[in-house]
């Protein structure tokens, strides 16, 4: 026993954990705060004012949602099947929330008292009879270094289509049935293109760790991002078309605004999620603000180049700050995207997936690697 | 007793039990789901056995992939209950018994030989790098093979789908060129009004 609690197994749990509730708790306030700046930007947008009036500025509008959402009635319709119908809105959301462990929101950082707060832990653990050598005076700003934290990412999200094809399913209703259906048609679709276009990024840096790909674009005073070519100007051909297909099936894939379909109100009432309400509703809302995240923290760190930017090298708590205005930039994109685009039609959808985004994601692969083997 | 030896006994154990519900439930659904869970624990295993970039393939490929068209199918034909419960394949059950004994022989025979079950890999033996040069070097030959044969299968498939007899064609275009005449016809009218 003595030996577990001594193991490094047992404080890199620990240590774990504690990140995982600190990114965990910014997550969610993260998602909280976008629905409540998509409800205002939106507002903006439309030439009106939006939510205003709990907290100053409107600022306490999501807590006051979640009261709202907990204290709800749970309503459960009769004929669907319960069990999976219960399952549904967890399987959503536990696979769009496993992803968080690798997002690389910064550099190695200095942490202020890390050295006081190392010491402290160690007396304390040595007075129960351990011999812990925890070192605080920097930390880093990811949970895990994992080298397929890409793969990673793609694999959680694609498991994500399950809860919206069973929750559509076991509603065992007409609307939930065919949004379902067409979300899982069109995630599929869209997968397709998404991970064939990080390729040519794949290509330029070498590496399928986040935390390397973010390291790896310091050069050039910070700005040597991927999508400039990264190692070699000559690869920005390769580099722009690869950031334009991903950030066009990142919206489909994530069922946004214009490729909503699976939630087209006209049509399907409100798509897979047209049966729930109440705090399951909440969780499958929460997860695909999570998943906007996902992509949003990819597109940063994969084209944008992460925490990189000025500055960084002496001051590395910039880089957070860089990292979130970019995250921020692309998550207010998505806004903007829905105030001002109409919805495709469902075979518009799928032939610009199958017929445009695909050859093109396959063409650029060709493309990138000539390049890579021309000039890298 | 390392936290890996835990996760990797645990999820194994899962793998057994969820590989169970995939045969015993009645509700074609709740198959598939018991086995995405055998293809996800598998995952984990794989990375408890580093080897990540497998583990991460396992669930993009057959839980994210094959799986989801799967779940697809028996929802889009709307696949109830097995309703019958009479064993139609009443003579297979005295072919079951020895097989099963034989496939737990053979099991047993590796396990002998197999000293240590969990073997001990490095970061770099399940990596990418490692992976990437087996299979575009030694391996060049099997691994275009089975690229060729895959494409052979997604052909044939393209072909069974899609393979229209010669009268259907024409009664589709008759149709065609009906409706085109239609559209025209009255757009003459608007032109007309």
């Amino acid at each position: 026993m003595q030996s577990l609690f001594n193991s490094l197994d047992l404080q890199f749990v620990l240590g774990s954990l504690i990140k995982i509730a600190i990114f965990w708790i910014f997550i969610m306030l993260v998602v909280a705060y976008m629905v409540y700046a998509e409800r205002r930007v939106l507002a903006v947008i439309q030439n009106r004012l939006g939510p205003n009036r709990v907290g100053w500025q409107g600022l306490l509008q999501p807590f006051a949602d979640l009261i709202k959402f907990i204290f709800k009635e749970d309503l459960v319709p009769l004929a669907v099947n319960k069990a999976l119908y219960m399952m549904a809105p967890v399987i959503v959301l536990v696979p769009a929330m496993m992803v968080l462990i690798v997002y690389p929101f910064g550099p190695e950082v200095p942490l202020p008292f890390g050295g006081v707060l190392s010491q402290l832990i160690n007396d304390l653990t040595a007075r129960v009879g351990l011999n812990w050598n925890v070192d605080l005076r920097t930390i880093n700003l990811y949970i895990t270094n994992f080298n397929v934290g890409l793969l990673y990412v793609f694999a959680m999200t694609s498991l994500g289509v399950y809860g919206i094809v069973i929750g559509g399913w076991a509603s065992n209703s007409k609307y939930s049935l065919l949004g379902g259906l067409r979300s899982s048609a069109q995630m599929i679709s869209y997968e397709l293109a998404m991970s064939l276009s990080v390729v040519a990024v794949l290509i330029q840096i070498g590496t399928l760790d986040l935390n390397e790909i973010a390291r790896g674009q310091g050069d050039w005073f910070g700005l040597r991002w991927n999508i400039f070519g990264g190692p070699t100007l000559a690869m920005l051909p390769s580099a722009l078309i690869a950031f334009v297909i991903y950030l066009i099936s990142a919206i489909a894939e994530t069922n946004r605004v214009p490729f909503d379909l699976p939630e087209a109100e006209t049509e399907l009432v409100a798509g897979f999620h047209t049966e729930y309400s109440s705090l399951k509703f909440a969780l499958f809302f929460m997860a695909e603000y999570v998943n906007m995240t996902t992509v949003s923290v990819l597109a940063t760190t994969l084209f944008l180049g992460g925490w990189q930017g000025p500055f960084v090298e002496q001051f590395p708590w910039l880089g957070i700050v860089y990292f979130l205005a970019k995250v921020f930039f692309f998550l207010f994109l998505y806004i903007w995207l829905r105030g001002t685009l109409p919805r495709f039609r469902y075979d518009q959808l799928m032939n610009f997936g199958w017929k445009i985004l695909l050859p093109v994601a396959l063409f650029n692969i060709v493309l990138a690697s000539v390049l890579g083997v021309l000039f890298l | 007793m390392e936290i890996v030896h835990i996760l990797f006994l645990a999820f194994a154990a899962l793998a057994v039990v969820a590989a169970f519900n995939v045969i015993l439930q009645r509700n074609p659904i709740y198959s598939a789901i018991g086995l995405i869970v055998v293809l996800c624990s598998l995952a984990v295993l794989f990375l408890t056995l580093y080897a990540p970039f497998i583990a991460a393939m396992q669930v993009i490929v057959y839980a994210g992939a094959i799986m989801v068209l799967f779940v697809f199918v028996i929802m889009l034909l709307n696949i109830r209950e097995e309703e019958s419960k009479t064993d139609r394949q009443k003579y297979l059950k005295f072919l079951a018994a020895p097989l099963f004994l034989a496939l737990l022989g053979m099991i047993a025979a590796v396990v002998k030989t197999v000293g240590n079950p969990a073997p001990r890999g490095t970061d770099q033996l399940g990596s990418v790098q490692t992976l990437a040069e087996g299979m575009f070097t030694k391996y060049v030959l099997p691994f275009e093979a089975t690229s060729v044969l895959i494409l052979m299968a997604i052909v044939g498939s393209m072909l069974l789908a899609r393979r229209e007899k010669a009268e259907d064609v024409e009664r589709i275009e008759q149709a065609l060129a009906a409706s085109q005449e239609g559209a025209e016809a009255t757009e003459k009218e608007e032109v007309a009004a």
